[in-house]
């Protein structure tokens, strides 16, 4: 086991690393004009030029200047010092106001996905062909189809304008109510796929020897489900979910900007529209390290559980 | 149901045995008994689903739009006039005018041809990246497949809208047809990797089988090996993989445009309308239901068409 997460830690290494210099390179280097680049389409005036100049070392040039600047962007990150947007507020700052926010919206995405998900998958597991299980078919094809640009607004319009059911935005310090709507809608997809994971372990599981065993050991049915089969069913929708809360803090973008929820998403979100290089980069870089490490902590949780993977 | 005989192959028998002439049915008694082969067994399968031919019907709906949008409306797309703000429906604008004063049917006619093009060339070119790398990783085995793998584990830990993002902020130009291919060309480098490991098992499980080692024999090199063998073999599932693909490729298009960094205005695009829409929604909701049910209805075709060809080739669910 410890092998392993070294093992897994040390790639976690050049993963970074990859990721990063791919991030950086793609952002900052091999154009024309960096600083025009990274201002998008706005003018720069002489004095943001020469600012941006001094700060990012522009000076030097060559690949040696080029992975000094790197080197610079990555010890920079590591110690949190994102820099600053180009409307000179600190990005950590902004950042340590945001992330809260999204941690909540997350978390009730994930236990929406959760509670109806594995709830609704088991029973379509246990009952399978049945009209229930068809339906729940039917219905998390048309939630998994339906793009979040969609599904938010019209969620935020029928929900929030029209039948008035939800709040439609939430203001400056969102409630859990005004957050409830964006992330039912955020969870959406979450809850289609860990609902089809688990319909299927459990279907897989219910055939499987150790199930039969039980079965005639005399155990009751009920204990056989909710013991045997739902732990061995859960592995795989455990190792989805932690992905997910990755891919939420990441997909977050579309419905915070939708429902005007001030989390990362939001801020990234704006610094596309307001064309804030440093601002996107920053957010973009946080949260690319962000993913790396749930992914990690997702590899050796799901070692844990199961004692069949040992990675060695 | 004959195991050896190739997907691609059996599909000309099925689609010459016609509708109706089931073999084994009472009619045709007497007559030498065909086996049926994987691919006739599959489109007997999906005949019977409403839901393939009404995913089918939409597909071809949606490609008729974006291909001759005049069929559909008469009315520009880009004549827009301020003092139909938000006007009732009138004079074939079946729903009403934007906030701009567009005929706002007219605008989601148009956008079909934005979106399907994006989604088509993305799924050609991830399939043909996808063929290569899965055919190479497949039949060479070794140290090229370790290398190709390790590509693809990379390529699918790099979160998609993020990579976009950071991709299509260095494309400052407002050219349309270098947005598009902007576009394509990021959705294609990013999107490749599901279908390719597809293509690899495929080709892993086509190259034991007998007919190959038989070719071998003849003296058959590689490449003959893999064009005239392998690939048939390793094509049906992709092109399967590939229509999923291409209703998210759509779909991706709309977020990337709705977040401004993907296509720009004066392109019509699903995306860019729903975002318009969803401003101005307290006035007029049509502007932005009208786009977005388009969007997902034709998302959600592809997907679903998708899907049921899939159930249908996939033995195991029968």
């Amino acid at each position: 086991m410890f092998r392993f997460i070294v093992r897994r830690l040390l790639q976690m290494v050049v993963a970074f690393f990859g990721t990063t210099l791919i991030v950086y390179a793609l952002m900052f280097a091999g154009q024309g004009d960096p600083i025009q680049a990274l201002a998008g389409e706005r003018p720069v005036t002489a004095a943001q030029r020469a600012y941006l100049t001094e700060k990012y070392h522009l000076d030097a040039t060559g690949v040696g200047g080029f992975f000094y600047r790197y080197f610079d962007y990555i010890s920079n990150l590591l110690r949190g010092n994102l820099g600053e947007s180009l409307t000179g507020r600190s990005i950590g700052d902004i950042l340590a106001g945001a992330w809260p926010v999204t941690i909540k919206l997350a978390l009730i995405a994930i236990a929406v996905a959760v509670i109806f998900g594995v709830t609704a998958g088991v029973l379509a597991g246990i009952r399978r062909a049945s009209i229930f299980d068809n339906a729940t078919l039917l219905l998390t094809l048309l939630v998994l189809g339906i793009p979040t640009i969609v599904l938010a607004p019209l969620a935020q319009y029928f929900l929030g304008v029209k039948w008035q059911l939800f709040p439609p935005t939430s203001g400056a310090n969102p409630d859990f109510y005004a957050l409830l709507l964006p992330g039912i809608v955020l969870g959406s997809l979450s809850l289609a796929t860990a609902l089809r994971l688990t319909r299927t372990s459990v279907a897989e599981n219910l055939r499987a020897d150790y199930v039969r065993t039980a079965r005639s050991k005399g155990l009751p049915r009920r204990r056989v489900v909710s013991v045997h089969v739902l732990r061995n069913s859960l592995i795989p929708v455990i190792t989805f979910l932690g992905v997910e809360v990755g891919n939420l803090m990441s997909g977050a973008i579309i419905t915070e900007g939708v429902f005007n929820i001030p989390g990362v998403g939001f801020n990234l979100f704006r610094g596309i529209r307001t064309e804030d290089g440093p601002l996107v980069v920053g957010i973009v870089s946080v949260l690319v390290v962000v993913y790396l490490i749930s992914n990690l902590v997702v590899d050796i949780l799901y070692a844990v559980l199961d004692p069949r993977i040992r990675y060695e | 149901m004959s195991d050896f005989e190739t997907v691609a192959a059996s599909e000309n028998q099925a689609a010459r045995r016609g509708p109706s002439g089931e073999p084994g049915t009472p009619s045709q008694v007497g007559q030498p008994r065909k086996p049926r082969s994987l691919a006739g067994d599959a489109w007997r399968d999906l005949r019977r689903k409403p839901i393939f031919w009404i995913s089918l019907t939409l597909v071809l709906l949606v490609t008729a739009m974006a291909a001759v949008p005049g069929l559909f409306t008469s009315n520009n797309p880009t004549d827009c006039v301020l003092s139909r703000q938000h006007a009732a429906p009138s004079g074939g604008a079946l729903f009403g005018y934007d906030f701009q004063g567009c005929d706002t049917y007219a605008r989601a006619v148009y956008g079909a041809r934005a979106s399907l093009l994006v989604g088509a060339l993305s799924a050609l070119f991830t399939g043909a990246i996808a063929l290569v790398v899965g055919m190479l990783a497949g039949y060479f085995s070794g140290w090229v497949d370790a290398v190709l793998s390790r590509v693809i584990d990379v390529v699918l830990g790099i979160p998609l809208l993020l990579a976009a993002i950071v991709l299509l902020k260095r494309v400052s130009t407002d050219s349309a047809t270098v947005r598009i291919g902007a576009v394509i060309f990021v959705l294609a480098v990013l999107g490749w990797t599901t279908a390719a490991r597809v293509v690899r098992s495929s080709v892993i499980t086509a190259r034991e089988q007998d007919y190959v080692a038989a070719a071998r024999m003849l003296g058959a090199g590689n490449g003959r090996i893999m064009w005239r063998h392998i690939l048939p073999n390793a094509l049906a599932p992709a092109i399967v993989v590939l229509t999923i693909a291409l209703g998210s490729f759509i779909a991706a298009e709309a977020t990337l445009s709705f977040l401004g960094i993907g296509l720009k205005e004066p392109t019509i695009s699903w995306g860019i309308e729903i975002n318009n829409g969803r401003v101005h929604m307290r006035e007029s909701a049509t502007p932005l239901v009208v786009p977005s049910t388009f969007l997902a209805l034709t998302v959600l075709a592809f997907i679903m068409l998708g899907d049921a060809i899939r159930d249908a080739f996939d033995p195991k669910l029968r």
